[in-house]
């Protein structure tokens, strides 16, 4: 085997193996199952420490997306006229800024996470892993508020709850938060060695605003296109949360199982990316 | 645990760095050009097998194994490898070479206070750190009473931890670090920040440690600390293992080794630490002599001069100090630029030459030992020599031959004085 880490059986004593190279990905998910507490703290650390003297504290978490949608409802919907699929523009633009806050901020704090906690990673040893992960948990408690009151604006305006409806918007949170977390996996470890990742971040972000379907109903995209425009997973989680809460069109699960596909596939090339360059943190931080 | 079994064993580890291979601000750039070229002198580099110019080895075969529930001191030079080897140990960074092996659980203490953060309460901070540290909620639940006990920082615990005054901050967090109750504790120099009495707590509390049966690999260049808490100690120079055996053995060669002996009136060439990356300044060479006596060593009480030469590459205001210690380690001196002048020491580009005057040195005669700090204006250390120059203080008594070692009687400190008889009174 060539892990550098290998737990002895449940019992004690508990033998700790120390060799060169990489670990293997199990013995890495496993260790960082037994560190979960320490995530619990790291989430926790990151919500304090995010609202710490902020007169308005977690109410940031809505103002961000709710705002958002007010001036596009206003610029876009209202003077430019742009397509909204008949509904009305706020609801709109804010069933697709919900999944898109919480995207954005959770990979731009994951892929922040080990620059941020440099010190920590030149002094102890734990799982790096839980970094990036705790960034995405983090911005995943604050999607909470905003996706009650997105439901909340449905059942003012109607919308029947139907099962697929309840199953839907889960799975959808689901590959965003996938997609976010082997995109922040991988940045984060990248970051380390070249901080141009953060320089470019702001602007890679921007871009993926644009290759989604916030401004625009995915509708707009020619059938040409969309095997190709639905790779990016943001396409059909903002789609698909677009059809559950608004009913603008029907849900199309053979987007959301290509989005999904892609996701995951990230997430495994993320995570071989970040085994690799893990024996170097240390060195590089 | 069993004791048959070794606690810790550690076969030929060694540790590569690349000089100027991965500095921290190293751009996509410059990776995307010299990728190729680096890539080609990788493979140039495996086909030989071999060093090459650009390789800085910390650690070179090292090798020993730790019985359970030993304590065992780590000392050497810095840059001799000491942080390399307990990083490794503490899977912080992986070996390049060799492997180890660790049985039970490892608590790793490379500095006091890790993860803290201002923010936070001093209550959450227990816990974000006991986690770090490996602890589980539990744990540090069931000992959360005993830490703040231990602490003395009550009254302030919902209070964030960047209204505490530097002195809580480092008592709150070794209270956390001193209630980890691992099988194999692995120290770095963190007795080196906070007071004396801050330091006699933490070397208590880690000789109780010890004495609970817990492994103890201990690194830091107080050698009396060393003494008192290990039986064995192994010296590190340059990346090797350069003796290991009973502390006061070691501790001896080290001394005799490392500290270069000066003559009085003689430069003494300080060799360069062995570091990867060129230091901004360092010290070249040091002499000490009795400023009204040439070419003798300064006596007990007498004055005495030293005088160190720095190179620096650009020019540089920095923090100068030198103590004097014993043979133990023991800072018997403190002379900080700062503390006496309330100025940095402005260092021109080149050499420049420094003078510490001494008017009395109220210090038995003996062997002593002047360690250099060198650090910037905002206190981190540039270059850093402990008991770089071994001195010796002759007697002031012209009855005493020179280096006559006193004995115990004498007492610690000498002084001047005079005993005379000023009164009298007939028996009844």
């Amino acid at each position: 085997m060539e892990g550098g880490l290998i737990k002895g059986a449940a019992g004690d004593p508990e033998i700790t193996v120390i060799r060169p190279g990489a670990v293997s990905l199990g013995s890495r998910l496993a260790e960082l199952l037994s560190y979960r507490e320490l995530l619990y703290f790291l989430v926790l650390r990151n919500l304090k420490v995010r609202y710490a003297q902020a007169v308005l504290g977690a109410a940031w978490s809505i103002l961000q997306p709710v705002l958002t949608a007010l001036l596009m409802g206003l610029l876009l919907g209202r003077f430019a006229k742009f397509s909204t699929d008949g509904v009305p523009p706020f609801l709109f633009y804010f069933a697709a800024m919900v999944p898109w806050t919480f995207f954005a901020n959770a990979v731009t704090s994951a892929t922040g996470s080990l620059v941020a906690n440099q010190q920590l990673i030149r002094k102890v040893y734990f799982p790096r892993l839980s970094l990036p992960l705790a960034a995405v948990l983090s911005a995943m408690a604050d999607l909470v508020v905003p996706m009650l009151l997105l439901l909340g604006t449905m059942v003012v305006d109607g919308v029947p709850m139907s099962p697929g409806l309840l199953v839907a918007l889960p799975v959808l949170l689901l590959i965003s938060a996938v997609a976010a977390t082997a995109i922040g996996i991988g940045f984060s470890a990248m970051n380390l060695r070249y901080r141009d990742v953060q320089v470019a971040l702001p602007f890679l972000v921007q871009l993926g605003f644009f290759a989604s379907p916030i401004i625009y109903p995915a509708s707009r995209v020619p059938e040409a296109y969309r095997a190709l425009y639905f790779l990016n997973p943001m396409a059909a989680v903002i789609d698909g949360f677009r059809a559950a809460t608004l009913r603008t069109h029907a849900l199309s699960w053979s987007d959301i199982a290509v989005s999904g596909t892609t996701a995951l596939a990230l997430l495994a090339v993320a995570m071989v990316y970040f085994a690799r360059s893990e024996p170097d943190f240390a060195d590089l931080a | 645990m069993t004791s048959d079994v070794p606690a810790i064993h550690v076969e030929g580890i060694s540790k590569r760095y690349r000089i100027g291979a991965a500095p921290a601000s190293r751009s996509l750039r410059e990776a995307l050009t010299s990728g190729a070229a680096s890539t080609i002198r990788a493979a140039l580099e495996r086909a030989r097998g071999g060093a090459s110019p650009g390789d800085f080895w910390a650690l070179d075969d090292i090798s020993f194994e730790i019985p359970a529930g030993q304590s065992v001191g780590l000392i050497g030079h810095n840059g001799s490898g000491k942080s390399t080897l307990l990083k490794i140990i503490s899977r912080i960074v992986a070996p390049t070479r060799g492997h180890a092996r660790i049985h039970g659980r490892v608590g790793a203490l490379l500095e006091v206070g890790t993860g803290f953060h201002p923010e936070l309460s001093g209550r959450d901070n227990v816990f974000l750190n006991g986690a770090i540290l490996g602890m589980s909620k539990a744990e540090i639940r069931r000992r959360y009473d005993q830490i703040v006990e231990f602490s003395g920082v009550e009254d302030f615990l919902s209070v964030p931890i960047k209204r505490y005054s530097s002195g809580m901050v480092m008592r709150l967090a070794f209270a956390v670090a001193a209630h980890l109750e691992p099988d194999v504790l692995i120290v770095d120099e963190v007795l080196a920040v906070g007071d004396a009495e801050f330091q006699r707590k933490c070397l208590g509390r880690m000789d109780e440690v010890a004495r609970n049966g817990c492994t103890v690999l201990f690194v830091s260049h107080n050698l009396a600390a060393v003494q008192r808490l290990c039986r064995r100690a192994i010296l590190l120079d340059r990346g090797r293992i350069a003796s290991d055996g009973p502390t006061a053995e070691v501790v001896d060669r080290y001394l005799a080794e490392t500290a270069a002996r000066a003559e009085p009136d003689c430069w003494t060439a300080l060799a360069s630490p062995h570091t990867p990356v060129p230091k901004a300044a360092v010290f070249t060479a040091a002499r000490y002599i009795d400023p009204q006596r040439p070419n003798c060593h300064p006596r007990s009480m007498g004055p005495a001069r030293f005088e160190v030469r720095i190179a620096a590459t650009t020019s540089m205001p920095a923090m100068l100090a030198a103590d004097i210690a014993d043979e133990l380690g023991n800072k018997l001196i403190n002379l900080d630029l700062w503390k006496i002048n309330g100025s940095h020491a402005d260092l021109p580009r080149g050499e420049s030459v420094w003078r510490f005057d001494l008017e009395h040195v109220y210090l038995k005669p003996g062997r002593y030992f002047v360690t250099l700090w060198l650090a910037t204006t905002t206190g981190s250390t540039i270059d850093y020599r402990p008991m770089a120059l071994r001195i010796e203080l002759a007697s002031d008594d012209p009855m005493r031959a020179e280096g006559d070692t006193p004995n115990q009687e004498d007492g610690l400190v000498p002084c001047r004085a005079s005993i005379v008889r000023v009164g009298e009174r007939e028996p009844a």
